[in-house]
């Protein structure tokens, strides 16, 4: 029987890893395709050359090194950090629908940038950013803690109402701000329509702690989000310690998507999808889960860009809805092809 | 055996049955309380004088003109949202799945939006696009998630699919309008019982007179859905048939009430579940959700009308999740049974 099993795993990693190296070869498309299309077109060659010996006469090189790469990377951390923090907070609610948007995690940032803009007149992308991750933790810790406040703990029905119950009402306190200030709400559905373009990279640069924090964390809460796969019970019979479980993803997931919405606004649908695609292949174990969606979140929004970038040239279409336009439809027509594993 | 059964199933009713009552009189208070308080304010036997017919002239202007409208459609549109709710999150077994987190209603609002923004039109017109794009988005789910039969996990993933591209609509829409229309459409998307007109309602009332009863004929079979596909069918329900029958009263209800008043945010979420984690017997508990979802709906109004000093009042939406979700809140930091009414 053990025997049996190695042999049948043998071939299944090996499937695994060509996975692996199929998506990140389609991740490194998806970032070529994001350096050299745009409203301008610039061949591969100038946007290597562009990146290792830049000339900056020539105007290609100064729009690949001050255009392109700023929303390539951002996309690029963006998408990561969705990818990574919808699979932890999937695996941690065990429900399928739990994404950043629906766990309140958006819904705070939402709440805390519109307050900067709204009553401390912050007005530049680097100012959003820092409002943005206080949201995002607020929310995550709020959450958390009513959540696993009486005598059960946090179980994952508790986090999952928690979280859209918190969604419920920053909503509403968002709606008041916007109805009762029309400056705020101008500037407020530009920002909360998910550009990878309005925050440059000084905004994004000094989150990239939080984003390698965040990942190390969700690599180590891979192998329990397996035995809290199988249900509390059994996840304390084989001596999971379920609180650490769940505090390590909780953290994880501040940093992560608390980076995420604070360099690209509130983007929905990547945290949910990513992850059940990223099923599809791997099956249920958490820890390829997380792999993948490390490398088909970022592919999914950067391919997303370049896709607003060339179907409203010259004009441009927000990644944000690029992705919830197009992401759905292949969504759906995973959700209806495969016989897809349950959580 | 089963007089213990029985015994436990007794003591149930009676606290359901409790629950209710004092459900029913929180609703009342509120209800008497929005008919009296206000820039004008009347003295109970003066309301109960009012209603029966005997008031003076400005306040029978004040109470049946323009109180007594908008706390009725308050109380439909929060009974109707919450029913749809808790049929929603029964049938397909996921307390998230909501319509307004599957799409339904914000198919509706798609539509409104489309028709205000894009269409340039404006009031009735509104409220049939909204009605018409909820139909339209829940029969697409529908066909989306058949396969055989409709999973409640296809279903649910589905609807949450097509609810991204709705909104991701709404806000591409909103981000293109001229800014003056686009704060328009937002005061439709935030949804507000004021100007109730006694047509608007009575449409209201009809759909609920035919709606609500069916709803109750089908809840025996709903409750052998809450066990599970397999279970429900040993029982000899048939399982597609009656899960599409609850889905398509759940649409219903949650389309006309978005069209009445538009997509009140959050109340199809909270109510089913505060109702039963406050009945707390593991029963469906259709009748307390829908008195809390007037409840909350009623509330939020009456807050609403009176958070700013001055004659300033607010659309009702713009608290239901203020007003509902904290409660909630507090209830799941309370509770002490695990997956209560989930």
């Amino acid at each position: 029987m053990l025997a049996l099993s190695t042999v049948a795993a043998r071939p299944r990693t090996r499937r695994l890893v060509g996975g692996m190296l199929a998506a990140a070869l389609l991740l490194f498309v998806a970032i070529a395709l994001s350096l050299a299309v745009g409203t301008r077109d610039v061949s591969l060659g100038v946007v290597v050359d562009a990146i290792f010996a830049p000339d900056l006469t020539i105007t290609d090189h100064t729009v690949v090194r001050d255009l392109r790469v700023p929303r390539t990377v951002i996309g690029l951390l963006a998408g990561l950090a969705l990818g990574i923090s919808g699979a932890l907070m999937q695996g941690i609610t065990r429900n399928p629908l739990a994404d950043p948007g629906l766990l309140g995690v958006n819904a705070g940032a939402s709440l805390f940038v519109l307050v900067g803009i709204a009553f401390f007149g912050v007005t530049a992308a680097s100012g959003y950013v820092w409002f943005a991750f206080l949201g995002a933790a607020i929310a995550t810790v709020v959450v958390y803690a009513i959540g696993s406040l009486g005598r059960e703990g946090a179980t994952a029905v508790k986090l999952a109402l928690a979280g859209t119950a918190l969604t419920a009402a920053f909503t509403s306190l968002i709606t008041i701000v916007l109805l009762s200030d029309g400056d705020a709400f101008d500037r407020y559905r530009f920002w909360s329509a998910g550009s990878l373009v309005a925050r440059g990279l000084d905004a994004a640069l000094p989150l990239l702690p939080f984003v390698i924090t965040g990942v190390i964390l969700a690599v180590v809460a891979g192998r329990m989000l397996n035995a809290l796969a199988l249900g509390d019970d059994l996840a304390r019979g084989l001596g999971q310690n379920l609180v650490t479980a769940r505090v390590l993803c909780a953290v994880a997931v501040v940093m992560l998507c608390g980076t995420a919405t604070a360099i690209a606004g509130p983007i929905v649908f990547v945290g949910l999808a990513v992850p059940h695609v990223a099923r599809w292949f791997t099956g249920p174990d958490y820890r390829w889960i997380i792999a993948f969606s490390a490398l088909l979140g970022p592919t999914l929004l950067v391919a997303a860009d370049v896709i607003g970038r060339v179907v409203a040239k010259p004009g441009e279409i927000e990644a944000g809805l690029v992705v919830a336009f197009l992401g759905a439809p292949v969504l759906i027509a995973l959700v209806r092809r495969v016989k897809l594993a349950g959580l | 055996m089963s007089a213990i059964i029985t015994a436990s199933r007794l003591i149930q009713r009676r606290r359901e049955g409790r629950v209710v009552a004092i459900l029913a009189a929180v609703l009342l208070a509120i209800v008497v309380l929005s008919l009296a308080v206000g820039a004008y304010s009347l003295s109970i036997p003066d309301l109960v004088r009012t209603l029966l017919g005997g008031g003076a002239g400005n306040e029978n202007f004040i109470v049946l003109k323009l109180r007594l409208p908008r706390v009725s459609l308050a109380v439909l549109a929060g009974v109707a949202f919450a029913v749809s709710g808790a049929l929603f999150q029964t049938v397909l077994r996921n307390p998230l799945a909501s319509p307004d987190i599957i799409g339904v209603t914000g198919g509706a609002s798609a539509a409104a939006v489309f028709s205000m923004l894009i269409l340039g039109l404006g009031g009735v017109a509104t409220s049939v696009s909204a009605f018409l794009g909820a139909l339209i988005v829940a029969a697409a789910i529908y066909v989306l998630a058949w396969r055989g039969g409709v999973a409640g996990y296809r279903f649910v993933l589905i609807g949450v699919g097509i609810a991204f591209m709705v909104q991701g609509f709404v806000s591409y829409l909103l981000s293109r309008a001229d800014l003056r229309n686009a704060q328009e459409a937002l005061v439709w998307l935030v949804g507000s019982v004021s100007g109730a007109r006694w047509q608007d309602i009575t449409v209201v009332a009809v759909f609920l007179a035919v709606l609500l009863p069916a709803v109750a004929v089908l809840s025996g079979r709903m409750r052998g859905l809450q066990m599970g596909d397999d279970a429900a069918s040993a029982l000899g329900i048939r399982v597609e048939r009656a899960r599409l029958a609850l889905l398509v009263l759940a649409v219903a209800l949650a389309a006309v009430a978005t069209a009445a008043v538009g997509p009140l945010a959050f109340i199809a979420f909270v109510s089913a579940p505060i109702a039963r984690r406050v009945v707390g017997t593991g029963g469906l508990a259709l009748l307390p959700a829908a008195l809390v979802g007037a409840i909350i709906t009623t509330g939020a109004d009456f807050v609403a009308q009176h958070l700013l000093p001055g004659d300033l009042q607010l659309p009702a939406g713009i608290v239901t999740g203020a007003i509902g979700a904290p409660y909630l809140l507090w209830l799941l930091a309370t509770a002490n049974r695990n997956g209560k009414g989930a």
